[in-house]
């Protein structure tokens, strides 16, 4: 379902352009869920953004193909409309925009683009109270503006409300646990399952913790170091990594 | 020649960021066209108005607030020539002036307002709110003058002004001309000019929003505080939409997205 071949991506920073991915190879099926793991600056955010088409990130070689289209030949906003969803590790405060017109928006703006008709306001909120309900959200946070004032918790929860109403095929999720308390993680968790557990589609999940991972079960665990995956395994991966760290995991990978 | 002896000059200072050849278009006698408007105390005043078309334009508005009496003017300026709106407005006692104003538009043409609010008399408030966006080498200009009296205490007066500028070549002004002779008075004015907010636009796009839908919906946000102060939605509507309608015009910041 998505392919990514010998990647290589560039950041613009302060100093000058820096390269992140170094030939990064992953594959991942239809039905999947694929966890990625690393250490702090291997380059699991870059990933996420590339993927995304943020601005500021440069490919320099390799590519990306998501059922069987050249993810590169997209522009950010096409790439949603044809079934990609990025949840955001800082989701981003938009004063003025309710969440409930930013995302009947959204959905109309992607529907048009594949030709189908739009929502309806009666539609779209009778969609919009389901997801909400899924991951015990409020619905009046969502005639609130967009993630302004809305906790770390808050955020996230809003963002897994916003992939159930925009209902991707696809959906890499960076670090969609951080700044979750128990209770919110597992209803994150749970509402990652209920939308995104089906055999038409796939999760990239990004994190640094196993507790996630209790609650969504990873198909295939792989580590991020230094730009490139280093290891692929089942879940029990996870489990040796959080147990053991990550040094001693790769310097076994590397022997 | 004649008429130019009667026409101001961009070193007037109402006047520096005008366009004095198309206000010659227009000809002296529009200067002393005034619209002129009298509240009687307590009484409340609404006026709004969409302005603009492609010939200029000049409306003088003046307004006599009475003691307890309330003015409230909202104005969305779309000319695509020239478009001054210049209201002068004299406060009484416990008189309020509520000004919002919305300068849209590309091309090459200058769209402004000029307001003169006189707080003549002990605790009057006034609260203008301008927002500006503009592309190509259009031009939102806000000049705002305040004069507080000497017996005029406890004045509150306020000024914000906020200019969003599409493409590199448009531009916007904010004046803010204070003078105060009372000593126990609060005057807050504040201006920005900024882009739209590139990470909302790659999160807009994240979620499948074209970058026509980012924008309008951005842009949209950003004039929604001129307007705040309107309590009739339809009122709102109406001014917002004709701000929207010219935005149709406009080229996309940033064709990446």
């Amino acid at each position: 379902m998505l392919r990514i071949e010998n990647l290589h991506a560039e950041v613009e920073g302060a100093g000058g352009k820096k390269a992140i991915l170094k030939g990064l190879n992953l594959e991942i099926a239809a039905g999947e869920v694929h966890a990625i793991m690393g250490p702090n600056g291997a380059g699991k955010s870059t990933l996420a953004n590339v993927l995304g088409g943020k601005p500021g990130y440069e490919v320099t070689a390799g590519s990306v193909t998501f059922k069987d289209v050249d993810l590169f030949d997209l522009d950010p906003h096409e790439r949603a409309a044809t079934g990609l969803f990025l949840g955001f590790q800082y989701p981003v405060e938009i004063p003025g925009v309710s969440n409930v017109q930013f995302l009947r928006e959204a959905a109309n703006s992607q529907r048009k683009y594949r030709g189908e008709e739009p929502l309806s306001g009666g539609e779209f909120l009778k969609l919009a109270k389901e997801k909400a309900a899924l991951l015990k959200l409020d619905m009046e946070m969502l005639k609130r503006q967009v993630n302004v004032g809305f906790s770390g918790g808050e955020k996230k929860r809003a963002e897994m409300v916003q992939m159930g109403i925009l209902d991707p095929s696809f959906a890499v999720l960076d670090e969609t646990d951080s700044g979750l308390d128990i209770d919110a993680l597992r209803v994150v968790g749970d509402g990652i399952n209920a939308i995104m557990r089906a055999k038409d589609k796939g999760v990239l999940l990004i994190t640094h913790y196993q507790r996630l991972l209790d609650v969504v079960k990873p198909d295939r665990v792989s580590v991020l170091a230094d730009g490139r995956i280093v290891q692929t395994g089942g879940p029990e991966l996870a489990l040796r990594l959080e147990a053991e760290g990550y040094d001693a995991v790769m310097a076994e990978a590397a022997a | 020649m004649t008429q130019t002896a009667t026409l101001p000059t961009r070193r007037d200072e109402a006047w520096r960021y005008a366009d004095i050849d198309a206000l010659t278009r227009i000809g002296a006698d529009a200067l002393d066209q005034w619209q002129e408007v009298t509240i009687a105390n307590g009484e409340t005043w609404h006026h709004q108005l969409v302005v603009g078309s492609d010939a200029p334009e000049l409306h003088r508005i003046r307004v006599i607030v009475g003691d307890g009496a309330r003015a409230e003017l909202f104005v969305t300026n779309v000319g695509s020539d020239y478009t001054r709106v210049e209201a002068e407005v004299t406060l009484g006692e416990g008189a309020h002036f509520e000004f919002g104003g919305v300068t849209i538009g590309g091309g090459d043409a200058v769209r402004e307002f000029v307001t003169k609010t006189v707080h003549a008399a002990p605790n009057a408030t006034s609260n203008q709110t301008v927002r500006s966006v503009h592309w190509g080498t259009g031009t939102g200009n806000f000049l705002g003058e305040i004069n507080v009296a000497r017996d005029a205490q406890k004045t509150d007066a306020a000024q914000d002004f906020k200019g969003l500028l599409l493409e590199a070549g448009a531009s916007a002004n904010a004046v803010p001309q204070l003078e105060i002779f009372a000593d126990d008075v609060k005057c807050a004015h504040g201006a920005t000019v900024g882009q739209l907010d590139e990470a909302a636009r790659y999160y807009m796009a994240a979620r499948g929003l074209s970058p026509e839908a980012t924008q309008r919906l951005l842009v949209q946000a950003f004039l929604g505080d001129a307007f705040v102060e309107l309590e009739d939605e339809a009122a709102r509507e109406t001014l917002l939409g004709a701000a929207l309608s010219a935005l149709e015009g406009a080229v996309l910041e940033g064709a990446e997205f």
